[in-house]
């Protein structure tokens, strides 16, 4: 059906692509895996005409073919669904489908004939959703079903799917698998891209494996397996668990009683939530995105105005709830956010400059009077993170957007751990990461603990969180719905939890 | 003050507030589509100008209002180049504009009329009768209200400015749409220039728009950017302009004196600044107005 | 290399402009090369050129400081204008309402004067923006015209010289007077106004600097300007950041004031300034938002300024609404900036990764 050859891409100084060839079988659900930044994300959308490849073809039913825009694409049948979906939050079901692609004349839209047209479809595949409902309203779930829609409805024949299941719980996964399967059945082929393995093994019929823009691997999913998926995504053998000694757990850190945050709209995202973390403990925090936890830890931080505040958090005794991000900070409380471009670094600043962001307000950061920044010390303090940290490259003058995402991350994590905290935030630690430093800093956030430090951790990954956490809560609509033992629970039982709330 | 309120009065506020919703449309339209234009002001000066350079040259209004609508699509076509083409501060962009009509109808107007900033009087029977122009603005506003929400360019203009990473993996254009928003802003600013100038007046004086652009501009934010809405607003800031004329040398102060006349000329600014700050809360521009497009890793 | 890089795109634009001007002045009929010729040389003559030049340029460097500070805090102040009007205002308000004391309470008392109405006038879009979210673009020239009209009625109602029809205010005290400096340098006479406030404003820039780059205040705004989620994040106020950087603007643009009324008219004059809030933004974004760069571009502009007078009287057609044009023209190159980067993408010296 689709058949890549010899394709490469360059973003500046980053070969994306290199020589990459594979073939895609017609009535196949084929995967490509790789860790982030190995290229799969740019391959499809080269194949889907978002960017153009520097040179090689690429060859649709046996045919060379010129993709230049999205629009070349889909006229070959070939549709996409981003990872981030592209939806225009205000507008319908109905005229998300149709954009580009309006029935009627130039002068009258016809939304009737549109919406009779996505029913026939939604019952032929069985994903249901309302033409007339607004993309505001509706679930990340229903979400992916319109984007799904949006394919079908242009008669793409072969759809490529970019790490689908990154917004699913396990069970909405399965669902989602008896769809794609269905999908199959009726002659559809499926391209997927994805990091998860387990999932890989579970629905793909053959797997292309990437690493640093190449093609490393093109096996039947049937003949492989995990292990040998991961050690050629990675080049290496792969520790999957973190090695962790047992903790040393003293006294409570941190209390939430009854512990609320509302949002803009008056709606609840987290809802009267109670638990403690204790020093030298880690407690994970488990569910899908989009579930309260952004909300809950940015609250802990600071970053939420008290209006919307309602409960009580302590910390070491002392009632927090209405201090800002700077006295929580002077406190002891440090806190690496889930969002490094935006809530974590000065992009366009230097390293020396981000690496005295939350302290650059007094000694040893500021002296003569209080006033003047220091820069013997400022220099000081960046050339420790670096070396402390294995930030590359070693050079404080760079402007931080220089960094890729795991050396930004470990100036981050550098720069929080430089505060000798008493609590550490941690949201979403590795992602966007490279799997060398996941490792490093899966290491540091155990060591930090083993010093006495308490740690929560949010994260979506659940191999990441059942690894590192002592105790793991579930959080579901903004609830803490149970609370497991990691080392016990299967995937299963957190699943459930994850999904249904009980 | 029984004198205040008269047919005069409405007719006065609808007048007044013509340019204002012309260039509150030409606005909408590129706004919508995701490109700040700070620079209605300076394409409604070109307008202006060029329409009463143009109808004192050649004698017709009507080459004169196709002139100055040129004027305001050349204008906005630097604009449209710079802002989409080479991704630049879409204000910047805009403010220099201005900047550059503050002086390039003054540099011409010296040029070519040895004047300093003003074109010569045009004669009464070459000026534009006003009512056509007023009935235009009423066309205006309902066609661009269909355009916008019935047609499929209006659906993609929408799409490009609340989600321009979505429109173009749906195969729209953004930078084709972007540049459709900004030109006939342009046009329509330019209108509503020429309007000032060979319509409601007979001549271009230097700076003559006085900042129209920009409380067109505040309407358009007041309108939640939608043409109705913002139709209501610039009618609102007619009419404050409208009562202001009425009010001088009619309302006095308690003592008998007159209302100083510089008190009177600031309403309108002061009604805009209360506005937006009144309301800007609650009104959600476009999602991605002002931030130029790419396609990035 | 790095200055280099920094140097050669505002150079191109530059050009750019006066390569677009003077095919401008060639459609109207007259000669580019000797109009720039005139405009270049008269600015650069001594003492008249030069010591003229100078005193152009000082608001210049005022507006363009002003501009830069709030740009630093991501905010674009355009109502300099309104704020330098309103804050000379105050200056001989001051000079005329205590114009008998001596230079020693009136020189001071008047530089406050200046700097606090400054700042106040800037202050007031930065409390809007801070509190209500309000655009600080059409605020700001809300209250340009607000504040000119303002200034306009005060001076025409009760400020003016009766029987004068020139609309200026009556003069301010001798005490208020801050000397020129042609008392100070051989050479050149006293009749050209260029005064102490010039190297007022050559302290201003080497005061921002260090605030903007060597202090915590500095740190804090610049951030904020920078990713206000990051700022907000290391702890900082994002509201309060808004207000000082508007506050310290309008401070910045008052202080043209003192130049004007102070150091040149001895009095309040109606339309004293040449559009120098709108060219301090061209200044700024051509000084790359720098102090140091503000003072080059202060200075190129302040060429024009000079020379654009002369090009007016001793040519044809050219007036000296060119120079606008051409100040328009180089903020629209220097925004287009991505314009000459494309072009030099392809050569290698100015390959360099990611950076």
């Amino acid at each position: 059906m689709l058949e890549l050859r010899d394709i490469s891409k360059r973003f500046g100084a980053v070969q994306a692509n290199d020589r990459v060839s594979f073939k895609v079988e017609t009535g196949t659900i084929h995967a490509i895996v790789g860790e982030n930044g190995a290229g799969k994300s740019t391959i499809m959308r080269i194949a889907y005409g978002f960017y153009t490849a520097d040179s090689g073809d690429i060859l649709v039913e046996g045919q060379v073919r010129q993709i230049s825009r999205p629009h070349d694409a889909i006229a070959l049948g070939i549709g996409m669904v981003h990872q981030h979906f592209m939806l225009v939050d205000t507008m319908t079901v109905a005229e998300n489908i149709v954009l580009g692609a309006e029935p009627g004349s130039a002068f009258a839209l016809d939304l009737n004939t549109a919406a009779q047209r996505i029913r026939s479809l939604s019952e032929e595949f069985k994903l249901s959703v309302d033409p007339n409902a607004v993309i505001e309203n509706l679930s990340v779930g229903q979400q992916q079903r319109v984007e799904l829609l949006k394919a079908l409805y242009r008669n793409a024949r072969l759809l490529i799917l970019d790490e689908p299941t990154a917004v699913l719980t396990p069970q909405e996964v399965d669902e989602f698998f008896v769809i794609l399967r269905g999908m199959r059945e009726q002659g559809k082929t499926i391209v997927i891209i994805t990091h998860k393995l387990s999932e890989v093994l579970a629905i793909s019929d053959e797997v292309t494996v990437m690493r640093d823009g190449k093609v490393v691997g093109n096996v039947q999913t049937k003949d492989t397996n995990a292990a040998e998926l991961a050690r050629l995504m990675v080049g290496r053998e792969v520790l999957l668990r973190v090695e962790k000694p047992e903790a040393h757990v003293g006294e409570p850190r941190l209390k939430l009683n009854n512990f609320s945050v509302s949002a803009t709209d008056g709606g609840k995202r987290v809802n009267q939530v109670s638990f403690e973390v204790r020093a030298g403990e880690i407690v994970g925090i488990a569910g899908v995105e989009g579930n309260g936890q952004t909300e809950l830890i940015e609250a802990l931080a600071g970053l939420v105005p008290a209006s919307q505040l309602s409960g009580s958090i302590s910390f070491e005794g002392h009632d927090i709830t209405n201090e800002g991000a700077r006295s929580r900070r002077e406190r002891g409380i440090a806190h690496i956010p889930e969002d490094r471009h935006r809530r974590g670094l000065l992009l366009e600043f230097s390293l020396a400059e981000n690496s005295i962001l939350g302290v650059h307000y007094r000694p040893p950061v500021t002296s003569l009077g209080n006033i003047m920044l220091d820069n013997a010390a400022i220099q000081r303090r960046v050339n420790e993170i670096i070396q402390g940290f294995d930030v590359r490259p070693a050079n404080s003058e760079l402007p931080a957007r220089a960094l890729s995402g795991g050396n930004q991350q470990k100036l981050i994590i550098g720069r929080e751990f430089k505060l000798n905290p008493k609590l550490l935030l941690v949201s979403q630690p590795t992602r966007g990461v490279d799997i060398g430093a996941i490792e490093f800093i899966h290491r540091k956030l155990v060591a930090l603990r083993d010093a006495g430090c308490a740690v929560l951790l949010v994260s979506a990954e659940l191999e990441e969180v059942t690894s590192l956490a002592d105790r793991l809560l579930i959080i579901h609509k903004g609830n803490i719905v149970g609370e497991v033992d990691p080392k016990v629970a299967t995937i299963e039982e957190i699943g459930l939890l994850m999904t249904r709330g009980h | 003050m029984k004198d205040l309120f008269t047919t005069a009065l409405l007719w006065s506020t609808v007048r007044l507030a013509t340019p204002l919703v012309l260039a509150a449309m030409g606005g909408l339209l590129s706004e919508r589509s995701g490109v700040i234009n700070i620079a209605l002001e300076g394409m409604m000066l070109a307008g202006a100008f060029t329409a009463a350079a143009v109808t004192w040259a050649v004698g017709n209004p009507l080459i004169g209002l196709a002139a100055g609508m040129t004027a305001g699509l050349a204008i906005a076509s630097i604009h449209a180049l710079v802002s989409i083409r080479y991704k630049a501060d879409q204000v910047v962009t805009g403010t220099a504009i201005n900047i550059l009509m503050l002086g390039m109808p003054a540099f011409l107007s010296g040029a070519f009329f040895l004047s300093s900033g003003s074109t010569p009087q045009i004669p009464r029977e070459q000026l534009i009768p006003r009512l056509p122009i007023v009935a235009a603005f009423l066309i205006a506003v309902p066609l661009i209200w269909y355009v916008m929400y019935r047609t499929p360019f209006g659906l993609r203009l929408r799409a490009v400015g609340e989600n321009p990473e979505a429109a173009d993996a749906a195969g729209v254009g953004v930078a084709r749409m972007r540049y459709w928003g900004v030109l006939l802003s342009g046009i329509l600013a330019g209108l509503g220039g020429a309007y000032l100038s060979i319509g409601q007046s007979s001549l271009f004086t230097r700076n003559m728009t006085a900042g129209r652009g920009f409380i067109a501009l505040a309407a358009l934010i007041f309108g939640k950017w939608r043409p109705v809405q913002t139709m209501l607003a610039c009618l609102l800031f007619g009419f404050t302009e409208a009562i202001s004329i009425q009010m001088q040398g009619v309302v006095k102060l308690p003592s008998g004196e007159d209302i100083p006349v510089q008190f009177v000329q600031m309403v309108p600014y002061v009604l805009t600044i209360v506005v937006l700050a009144g309301f800007i809360g609650h009104s959600r521009p476009p999602r991605a107005l002002g931030i130029p497009y790419q396609k990035e890793r | 290399m790095k200055l280099l890089r920094e140097l050669i795109f505002p150079l191109m634009a530059v050009l750019a402009a006066f390569i677009v001007g003077g095919i401008l002045i060639l459609l109207i009929g007259d000669n580019p090369i000797q109009a720039y010729k005139l405009l270049i040389f008269s600015a650069l003559s001594w003492p008249d050129g030069i010591g003229y030049t100078l005193f152009h340029a000082t608001p210049l460097i005022f507006t363009g400081l002003a501009v830069l500070v709030a740009f630093r805090c991501g905010l674009l102040n355009i109502g300099v204008e309104g704020q330098l009007y309103v804050a000379a205002f105050a200056a001989a308000w001051v000079g005329i309402t205590m114009s008998q004391r001596s230079a020693w309470i009136l020189v001071p008392l008047c530089f406050v004067a200046a700097i606090f109405a400054g700042g106040v006038w800037g202050a007031i879009p930065g409390v809007l923006k801070a509190r209500f979210g309000s655009h600080e673009v059409i605020n700001t020239i809300m209250l340009n015209f607000i504040g000119i009209a303002l200034i306009s009625y005060f001076v025409q109602y009760h400020y003016k010289v009766p029987g004068d029809p020139i609309m200026q205010s009556s003069e301010i005290g001798k005490g208020a007077h801050i000397a020129r400096l042609g008392k100070f340098i051989p050479g050149l006479p006293e009749r050209i106004p260029l005064n102490l406030a010039f190297l007022l404003a050559l302290l201003c820039c080497v005061l921002v600097y260090y605030f903007l780059w060597r202090t915590k205040w500095g740190y804090e705004l610049r951030s904020t300007g920078a990713s206000p989620t990051a700022a907000e994040y290391g702890g900082i106020s994002i509201r309060k950041q808004i207000v000082i950087a508007m506050t310290i603007s309008g401070a910045l643009a008052g202080m043209v004031g003192i130049n004007e009324v102070m150091g040149y008219r001895y009095r309040y004059y109606d339309g004293f300034s040449d559009n120098y809030g709108f060219t301090g933004i061209a200044v700024a974004l051509l000084g790359r938002n720098h102090p140091f760069g503000v003072i080059i571009a202060a200075l190129l502009f302040g060429v024009l300024q000079h020379g654009g007078i002369y090009v007016d009287g001793f040519s044809e057609h050219v007036t000296k609404d060119i120079v606008q044009v051409l100040q328009g023209t180089i903020i629209i190159f220097v925004a287009a900036e991505a314009f000459f980067r494309g072009q030099f993408e392809n050569f290698s010296l100015f390959k360099q990764s990611k950076v």
